[in-house]
């Protein structure tokens, strides 16, 4: 009996640790809009028609001012496009490479195997270019924000007038969901039909939004659905297992109790 | 026979010949098989061994990753990421060691807990105990300085918090944290030196185990009761019995830990630390990981800099003369009735304690940071001392086997009906 008490203690004990652990890092502001997303979840996986349109939002509006140097063309294959459109939109950027044999810096276009290239040469031409502010790399975004996909979903559709008596900075835009409401970033997507997809899905903000959010949570998160999958058969087998294991222990105490 | 060889029980040649020079696997089976262990285990009892397997999947994991990553600030936080994409199952092992951590300090916790309450650390267990003390300092250097090497925010500023708590020691405390630095911040040599010293550690805790475990098998286990075998009537052999046991909890611990690495893997990381370091933007709240949030609530609730270094490190080091302070001669909390609600409060107040590390320094949170940290001392230095001559413990049982058996007395094996295990 004291056996089972003190499992139900440990299982009591482990869940207040994990409860605490959220509550600490809670930040500060406005809490998120509930967002369901196709890999949320046990079984979540990625929308890839969505991630799809989402790379596109990425390539024709965040990426003129937003880097993902983490990802590779090549990646891109992942989200179901062929070889032959992962080259095409490869080869749709020059890639600085060398030196070549007679030591001078090339232009050649890109190759599949080649990084997301970079709307800035480097941090301080970013900054010039935007007022001052650096617009962060988006290769990790989801997870390097509190709140994730949730928070960057909110952060997108967020933009409003300041309410009374709140004064915005030159140059600065009012985010509900931004720490402290003050954003340089002004609203990236802000009318419907900015992007115009292939395959006909219509392209309201908040459709565009969750798309681009899709796109960046695969970025992020690349093994997310193998990694899902992997953890439901790890843990049925486990279940087994330790039914199993449990079985073994009350036949060998058998004979002590 | 011939002189000097060991002589050997084992029957395969082999086995045999290698046992007669060289009696690892009499070792083995004295230490691991037949050791007599006490029967009335309950499942807190697993947990050391738990630690062990944890240590074990912590440096196997790390080995792996150790082959991937680059040390240098300009590289370490890309090459983490390269692990997550393009290393084989990269992302598996990463997970499997960032959540490994925080598993290894789940699983000490309550080992230690458990040793508190079943008074584990009492003679002639104390030297064993001190050990374990020293294990867990040793785990806390080392899951420190690995949190830095990801290289993300959270570890270059909390590395720049915690190493500047030495500049609190008066006259030497600015040479001290810049040799700890190897600069005047904390930048690449500082990074080199984490993961060289980060690599080592494990090997080191490695050791300190092998001490601790052999300190275990000179005194022989605590359990539940406190009380001591008084014959083979009150012990099992380790094996098969507590190795049937043991893997009970350990697939516990394993389902626990896999819904950790493939559903959370970074509920208990911070979003920061996906951020690269940045030595000119300070992240709004710096802190630690969770399992060293008690401690740092208890930093935090001293106004005085070297006055909270000092109850910090005190917190740890009181564990220490634990053994001494304690005068009960009873172990088990079980005959303690009134040792057992004080030791609930401090287990509450060391919970409280781990909340209000994280959140920001204000009230209610300083007041109540105070309050607990005064608790966590006063239990150790006025209740317990107090206790062992205030109190009038339950009588204890006459043997281990007596109060298993219930009725007393041996009795035929499967004589009483037992619908639920009872270890």
């Amino acid at each position: 009996m004291s056996g089972f008490r003190s499992l139900r203690a440990l299982v009591l004990g482990l869940g207040l640790m994990a409860g605490a652990t959220p509550a600490l890092a809670a930040g500060e502001g406005v809490s998120l809009p509930d967002t369901r997303f196709s890999f949320d979840g046990l079984f979540g996986h990625f929308d890839r028609a969505s991630a799809q349109r989402g790379f596109q939002v990425y390539k024709e509006v965040c990426a003129s001012c937003h880097s993902m140097h983490l990802l590779s063309y090549r990646n891109l294959r992942q989200l179901g496009l062929s070889e032959a459109e992962v080259a095409g939109i490869a080869a749709t950027v020059q890639v600085m490479d060398g030196p070549n044999d007679e030591g001078q810096m090339v232009e050649r276009p890109g190759r599949a195997s080649d990084r997301f290239k970079s709307p800035f040469a480097n941090e301080q031409a970013a900054r010039s270019a935007n007022n001052g502010a650096y617009p962060p790399d988006l290769s990790v975004i989801t997870k390097a924000r509190e709140g994730g996909a949730d928070y960057i979903h909110a952060l997108l559709v967020g933009y409003e007038d300041p309410p009374p008596g709140v004064q915005v900075a030159d140059g600065m835009h009012y985010n509900r969901y931004f720490a402290g409401h003050q954003i340089a970033m002004p609203q990236p997507i802000n009318s419907e039909g900015q992007v115009e997809y292939h395959d006909g899905t219509k392209a309201t903000v908040e459709q565009m939004v969750r798309d681009v959010t899709q796109f960046l949570t695969w970025a992020a998160e690349p093994e997310l659905e193998e990694r899902k999958a992997m953890g439901v058969k790890i843990i049925i087998f486990l279940t087994i297992l330790g039914g199993l294991a449990y079985a073994v222990k009350r036949k060998v105490w058998h004979d002590v109790h | 026979m011939a002189t000097g060889l060991h002589k050997s029980d084992f029957q395969n040649p082999v086995i045999r010949w290698v046992d007669a020079r060289l009696p690892v696997f009499t070792m083995m089976q004295k230490e691991y098989g037949t050791f007599p262990t006490p029967r009335n285990f309950n499942y807190f009892w697993n947990f050391g061994a738990l630690a062990m397997v944890n240590l074990v999947i912590m440096i196997a994991t790390g080995i792996f990753l150790a082959m991937n990553y680059t040390a240098h600030t300009g590289m370490a936080f890309d090459s983490v990421e390269r692990i997550m994409r393009d290393v084989n199952y990269g992302w598996l092992l990463r997970y499997a060691h960032a959540n490994g951590a925080s598993m290894f300090f789940i699983v000490v916790y309550i080992h230690i807990f458990r040793g508190l309450y079943y008074g584990s650390y009492k003679a002639p267990r104390e030297l064993l105990w001190m050990i374990g003390v020293v294990i867990f300092l040793l785990m806390m250097a080392t899951a420190f300085m690995g949190y830095v090497l990801p290289w993300g925010q959270m570890s270059f500023w909390g590395a720049t918090v915690i190493t500047n708590l030495f500049s609190a020691f008066p006259l030497v405390g600015e040479s001290i944290v810049t040799w700890l630095w190897g600069g005047f911040s904390v930048d690449n040599p500082t990074l080199n030196r984490f993961f060289s010293l980060h690599y080592l550690m494990p090997f080191v805790i490695f050791g300190v185990v092998f001490l601790h475990v052999a300190a275990l098998h000179i005194t022989g286990s605590n359990n539940p009761l406190g009380i001591d075998p008084k014959g083979p009537q009150d012990t099992v052999p380790f094996h098969p019995y507590y190795t049937a046991k043991d893997s009970v909890g350990l697939v516990v611990y394993f389902i626990v830990f896999a819904v950790l690495v493939f559903f959370f893997p970074n509920l208990l990381g911070h979003a920061d630390n996906y951020i690269p370091a940045n030595p000119l933007v300070t992240p709004p709240h710096i802190v630690p990981e969770w399992y060293f949030l008690p401690f740092y609530a208890i930093l935090r609730a001293v106004p005085d800099k070297l006055g909270g270094v000092l109850l910090m490190f005190g917190s740890i080091a009181i564990l220490f003369v634990l053994p001494w302070l304690d005068t009960s001669p009873v172990r088990s909390m079980r005959f303690r009735p009134l040792a057992r609600p004080f030791f609930a409060v401090w287990c509450l107040c060391f919970l409280v304690l781990l909340y209000v590390g994280g959140k920001p320094p204000e009230e209610p949170f300083v007041t109540i940071a105070r309050v607990a940290t005064a608790y966590y001392f006063l239990y150790f230095l006025v209740i317990l001392p107090l206790l062992g001559r205030l109190e009038r413990p339950l009588p204890l049982p006459e043997s281990i086997a007596r109060p298993v058996l219930r009725g007393g007395g041996p009795l035929p094996a499967g004589a009483m009906s037992k619908p639920m295990e009872k270890a």
